[in-house]
């Protein structure tokens, strides 16, 4: 415990916090730290929040976003969303039969799919994109600035690089799996709530996975209000009718 | 700073029943929702701007941030508020200790970012906002609600506790586009037969009258058949332009009235124009 009477650590001095812990985690993590004779104190401070911020923001397993950092992400797109009415998709990518995996080859085998299959999701998406580890065996993406016309071939894209993925788990051996995936399109200038929206990507996920999974499902978009037709009017010529 | 006084720092009515200045007999404020379609296209600009110019002749206004979630009116007037109505929705405060005075002699009630939560109309949300537009009704001359953008149900919602609908319009193709879908869901769904226009940024004068027509004329042609056969056609009202005009930026960017910081500027005469037409 701390003495009362001793005065509080300097938060800029180093030599005084208690910073073991701290430091053992981001040692594990494999995080490397500035030398501290050659920074600054503050820097080198920084530097040891900044590791400790992404530490707590990943999945320790596979490195991607972890849940929370999956809902920071999802607010910050709810509010572009609903000010600027960029369209924005979700994905839900649920492993398919994982527990078969872990029951044939062993959990370390389940672990290594997990990992593939993260690199695998990682690989295919933008900087401007998130993908996260939602839980067990289920991830999950935010794409911001995603076109609805746009929105299946991405989520087919992931699922192809998944099934072309060979995962060793031993030497010589190697694992397919495929994923489901289930998506929805957040409503352009409508403020959706965060449960409302992953539960619409979750519902087109069970179908997918109702279908005979290895396959991609999403909702689809309300269609425009305006029509192609009604636009032309509006502006008195036919430039805007490929704009949708 | 909050205001426990119920008195808005308005100037106060003279004469509430002049012949000059006839009000219904029954006291209560015209209600007027002011909402976009779009986003960013000066919504809480005017509703801040349009209860100040109000103010000044004589009303007394109160400016509703029904923008659940989306509190940006603060920003513009430069507001810090402790409280908000998610404080008096969880009971913490009364109403009246929510009600801030703003700079431009009106009065707001802000929402508060704590209304995320409530950016879905749950029952609750939905009856509070009822009790608390019934409860100031009385004591306003205008009420204005300063609506989310976007066509959710939480905007038409409030729109439908109003008794006027204002829509902005910027001449950009998508806010037309936009503007075009909400009149169309208040014609059909909320069997709006009025709706009142401001065309805002305007490049030149006489574009705002241009757009109402280009509105008017895609309304009839394909929004009217929509209703049911015998209905009044929906009609659009010009309520008033507002000139693009730097000072807007510059009053925005010190987060200032644009009436107050650049007085006879040529926004600032749009939006007279505008509160002499409600006020006349």
């Amino acid at each position: 415990m701390h003495d009362p009477t001793e005065p509080d650590p300097d938060p800029a001095d180093a030599t005084t916090l208690r910073l073991a812990p701290a430091m053992q985690l981001l040692e594990q993590s494999g995080r490397v730290l500035p030398d501290r004779h050659q920074v600054s104190r503050v820097a080198w401070m920084q530097a040891l929040i900044d590791g400790l911020c992404e530490l707590s923001s990943r999945d320790p397993l596979t490195g991607l976003a972890n849940r929370r950092e999956f809902e920071l992400a999802l607010a910050s797109e709810i509010d572009r969303v609903a000010r600027a009415g960029e369209p924005a998709l979700m994905l839900m990518i649920d492993i398919d039969h994982f527990k078969k995996v872990n029951d044939t080859y062993g959990h370390p085998a389940g672990d290594l799919v997990l990992k593939g299959v993260a690199q695998a999701l990682h690989d295919c998406i933008r900087p401007m994109d998130t993908v996260a580890r939602f839980g067990g065996e289920e991830f999950a993406m935010i794409l911001p600035n995603c076109p609805p016309s746009f929105g299946l071939t991405v989520a087919e894209r992931v699922r192809t690089k998944v099934q072309n993925l060979s995962v060793a788990v031993t030497p010589g051996q190697h694992v397919h799996v495929t994923v489901s995936l289930g998506g929805a399109f957040a409503p352009q200038w409508v403020r959706s709530s965060a449960p409302l929206w992953i539960e619409r990507a979750d519902q087109q996920l069970y179908r997918a996975k109702a279908e005979g999974r290895n396959r991609a499902c999403l909702e689809q978009p309300t269609v425009s209000l305006v029509s192609a037709e009604e636009k032309g009017m509006l502006f008195g010529t036919s430039q805007f009718q490929d704009l949708e | 700073m909050i205001s426990t006084d119920l008195t808005p720092d308005s100037v106060p009515k003279s004469a509430p029943d002049s012949t000059l200045t006839p009000k219904p007999a029954a006291r209560r404020a015209r209600i007027m929702a002011l909402t976009s379609g779009k986003g960013g296209v000066g919504k809480t600009f005017l509703s801040a701007n349009l209860a100040a110019a109000l103010a000044r002749r004589g009303e007394r206004v109160l400016v509703l941030d029904a923008d659940l979630g989306l509190a940006n009116l603060d920003v513009v007037l430069n507001l810090h508020p402790k409280i908000t109505l998610h404080d008096v929705f969880t009971g913490k405060v009364q109403l009246e200790d929510a009600i801030l005075p703003a700079p431009g002699g009106f009065s707001v009630l802000l929402a508060g970012s704590g209304l995320v939560e409530y950016s879905r109309l749950t029952a609750e949300v939905r009856d509070q906002l009822l009790r608390i537009i019934d409860t100031l009704a009385p004591r306003y001359d205008h009420i204005l609600l300063d609506t989310g953008a976007g066509i959710s149900d939480v905007v038409l919602f409030a729109v439908s506790l109003a008794d006027d609908v204002l829509v902005l319009v910027t001449p950009e193709p998508t806010s037309m586009t936009d503007a075009y879908a909400t009149i169309k869901v208040l014609a059909t769904q909320q069997q709006r037969r009025a709706i009142r226009l401001v065309v805002n940024q305007v490049g030149r004068p006489g574009e705002g009258r241009a757009i109402r027509g280009q509105l008017q004329l895609v309304v009839d042609k394909f929004v009217t058949p929509m209703l049911p056969a015998g209905s009044k056609p929906p009609v659009l009202e010009l309520l008033g332009e507002v000139p693009l005009d730097p000072a807007v930026r510059e009053a925005v960017q010190r987060r200032r009235l644009v009436l107050e910081l650049l007085p006879g500027c040529a926004a600032a005469k749009g939006v007279e124009a505008i509160a002499t037409k409600l006020s006349p």
